[in-house]
């Protein structure tokens, strides 16, 4: 399991360049040009000295190479700095924004903690309540119960984000004026009633990006059930006289829970796609918010650092998703 | 002398009395017993005639302002009320839905085309099967929404310059869903494709000196149309949601050309004094997606020949 792992992080490392690359070379065949805002009064060796100071004067394969070495080693560098106190990043350049002019990571930094809180709240809260519809929809197969559990599930599936999220406002914040349309990110929890703000202002973001998680991770886990319901040894157990709750809750749901764990670890990254489009209709300042605003401000250095942490999430979780599934199976031999 | 036995009835050989019955015969029947696959279907026809038919009939074009008509309610005139230039919304919404929905099956079947040929070649030609599926991993591992707003944004200017707005817009955005979902339907098809060579008819079709082509074409894609099909439902939801999304987020089409997503989002700029307006691009948007997904639902169980006729 363990040279299984060590394969893969290795041969994560070429997809990772891989996809760097392909993100990099998207962005410099792009024909919009960075310079295009500058008014056309500014001499030619101005513009010239300033194409200069964006880093845009160098050829693609060294700006690439450049670009490489910053976000892969000066910004670990900075990181250990910052960790230590020690000095290690002296002097280095770092990958700079255009449209902040200021290093992309201390922008992201200043931005990961808005998305981290919806996103990491959405999917924990969508898990928690996808897990009971799936199994007691399974095992109450076609009951009521099963019957609207699953149209609930494919209308939560199919209903995107941004027509939920915009829907969620009209009743709750437009029509019925109970919750705050906008996400405040500067509300700072010091007492119960900044508490009580800060939950009001997340509840519709967090649940209109649960309703997808809930949706996907519920029929999974009620196709999951059912697979394993039907199998001999959940007879032989009740054969042998256990209890109901201890043969659905502890034998199925343990079995059942396998390829579900594996699905919840690749969903990871792909909220993040998602909560691209939920923080442009609460107006949270997150990452995804950040990607948005760099896309329109034709900030490639943002645009390309912000989508390769993307990436770097969806491998690291695909990883982590295939080495569980060998971890919890012991059928499964990778070796 | 022994007599002859009386014949057992049972054991009568009687021959087969009901007609032979095709196979897609058998796969319509299940689909009929699937409630939800069947709602789905009819409703889903109806968006299409709708969306296609209605223009002919209804009065008001979808581009047509009158001005002095802005920002109207539901009346007989103009059903689903007016927009902040006057023009008629039940206009914009069938208008719209004609490119969603273009847009979700020119996107799909560029997606089918890739991903069934991509699947096919990996699966029957052995030296192909590493580079694609490594191919299809690098693929599955991209940031596909992040690299699909990307893509609208630096290339539109490019290809309106070559085909026109309306034209460069549909084409870029066809183009790059397209792209970006052949990977699922490449790997079922690789699966299926893999299981199928190993089997008999297809050795029987070689050793009579079938080429490559002829195999391919004759014997192992229509064995594997009904993972295709699946994966082709379930991909034009998928392509009319990413469009939508895109023109949410205002990188898709441009604004006086209308889809379901570019309504929604024109709508949701004046949702403190018209909230309704939001109603119908989403219910478009949601109804179309859900009657597909249950229509993919119903075909799945029919195609799959272990739950048919049970």
């Amino acid at each position: 399991m363990l040279t299984y792992t060590i394969r893969r992080l290795v041969l994560a490392i070429p997809t990772l360049l891989f996809i760097s690359l392909v993100i990099f070379l998207l962005l410099e065949l792009a024909p919009g040009d960075p310079m295009a805002q500058v008014p056309l009064t500014v001499p030619p060796d101005v513009k010239e000295k300033m194409r200069l100071a964006l880093g845009l004067g160098e050829p693609t394969h060294i700006r690439f190479v450049k670009w490489m070495w910053q976000f892969f080693v000066v910004e670990p560098m900075m990181f250990i700095d910052w960790l230590f106190g020690t000095a290690l990043a002296e002097g280095q350049q770092r990958v700079l924004s255009w449209q902040f002019r200021s290093p992309v990571m201390d922008v992201v930094v200043q931005r990961m903690p808005q998305t981290l809180w919806v996103v990491a709240m959405s999917y924990v809260v969508g898990i928690l309540i996808a897990l009971p519809i799936g199994i007691y929809s399974a095992y109450r197969q076609y009951s009521v119960f099963d019957q609207t559990g699953t149209f609930i599930t494919m209308v939560g599936y199919s209903v995107p984000p941004f027509f939920s999220g915009v829907l969620v406002i009209v009743i709750f914040s437009v029509q019925l004026g109970w919750l705050p349309s906008i996400y405040d990110t500067t509300l700072v929890v010091v007492d119960w009633q900044t508490f009580k703000l800060q939950l009001m202002q997340m509840v519709m973001p967090v649940m209109v990006l649960a309703l997808q998680t809930t949706a996907q991770i519920s029929r999974f886990m009620r196709a999951s059930m059912l697979d394993n319901l039907n199998q001999d040894y959940v007879r032989t157990a009740r054969a042998k006289g256990l209890s109901e709750w201890s043969v659905v809750m502890v034998h199925v749901l343990r079995n059942s829970m396998i390829p579900v764990i594996t699905v919840i670890a690749l969903g990871v990254p792909s909220i993040f796609g998602g909560a691209i489009i939920t923080e442009q209709i609460f107006k949270v300042n997150g990452l995804g918010q950040l990607l948005i605003t760099a896309i329109q401000a034709n900030d490639l250095p943002m645009v390309q650092t912000v989508t390769f942490i993307i990436a770097v999430l969806i491998v690291f979780f695909n990883i982590i998703a295939d080495v569980l599934y060998g971890v919890l199976d012991p059928r499964i031999r990778y070796d | 002398m022994t007599e002859t036995p009386k014949p057992i009835a049972a054991l009568a050989d009687t021959g087969p009395t009901a007609p032979p019955r095709s196979q897609w015969r058998d796969v319509w029947d299940q689909f009929k017993s699937h409630r939800g696959a069947l709602a789905g279907g009819v409703i889903l026809v109806l968006i299409i005639v709708a969306v296609f038919i209605g223009p002919h009939v209804w009065p008001y074009d979808a581009t047509f302002i009158d001005i002095r008509a802005r920002n109207q309610g539901p009346s007989w005139a103009h059903p689903f009320g007016t927009d902040q230039l006057g023009r008629d919304t039940l206009a914009r919404m069938m208008a719209g839905g004609q490119t969603s929905i273009a847009v979700g099956l020119t996107a799909m079947l560029l997606a089918l085309v890739l991903g069934s040929l991509v699947g096919v070649l990996a699966g029957f030609f052995r030296r192909l099967d590493g580079p694609l599926m490594r191919l299809t991993d690098l693929f599955l591992s991209l940031p596909l929404l992040p690299l699909l707003l990307v893509m609208v944004l630096l290339f539109r200017e490019a290809l309106n310059g070559t085909f026109g707005p309306e034209r460069g817009i549909f084409i870029l955005i066809v183009v790059a869903i397209g792209v970006t979902s052949w990977m699922p339907t490449a790997r079922i098809v690789r699966g299926d494709v893999l299981a199928l060579k190993e089997r008999e008819f297809i050795l029987a079709a070689r050793s009579i000196g079938t080429t490559n082509f002829g195999l391919i074409t004759r014997h192992i894609l229509p064995n594997v149309m009904s993972p295709i099909m699946v994966s082709a439902t379930l991909g034009i939801a998928n392509a009319i949601i990413t469009e939508s999304a895109l023109s949410f987020l205002g990188l898709g089409f441009p604004p006086d050309f209308p889809t379901w997503g570019r309504l929604l989002n024109d709508a949701t700029q004046y949702l403190q004094d018209y909230p309704e307006r939001v109603f119908w691009p989403g219910l478009g948007i949601s109804l179309t997606v859900l009657s597909i997904n249950y229509m993919g639902d119903g075909l799945r169980d029919a195609l799959d020949p272990r739950i048919r006729g049970r």
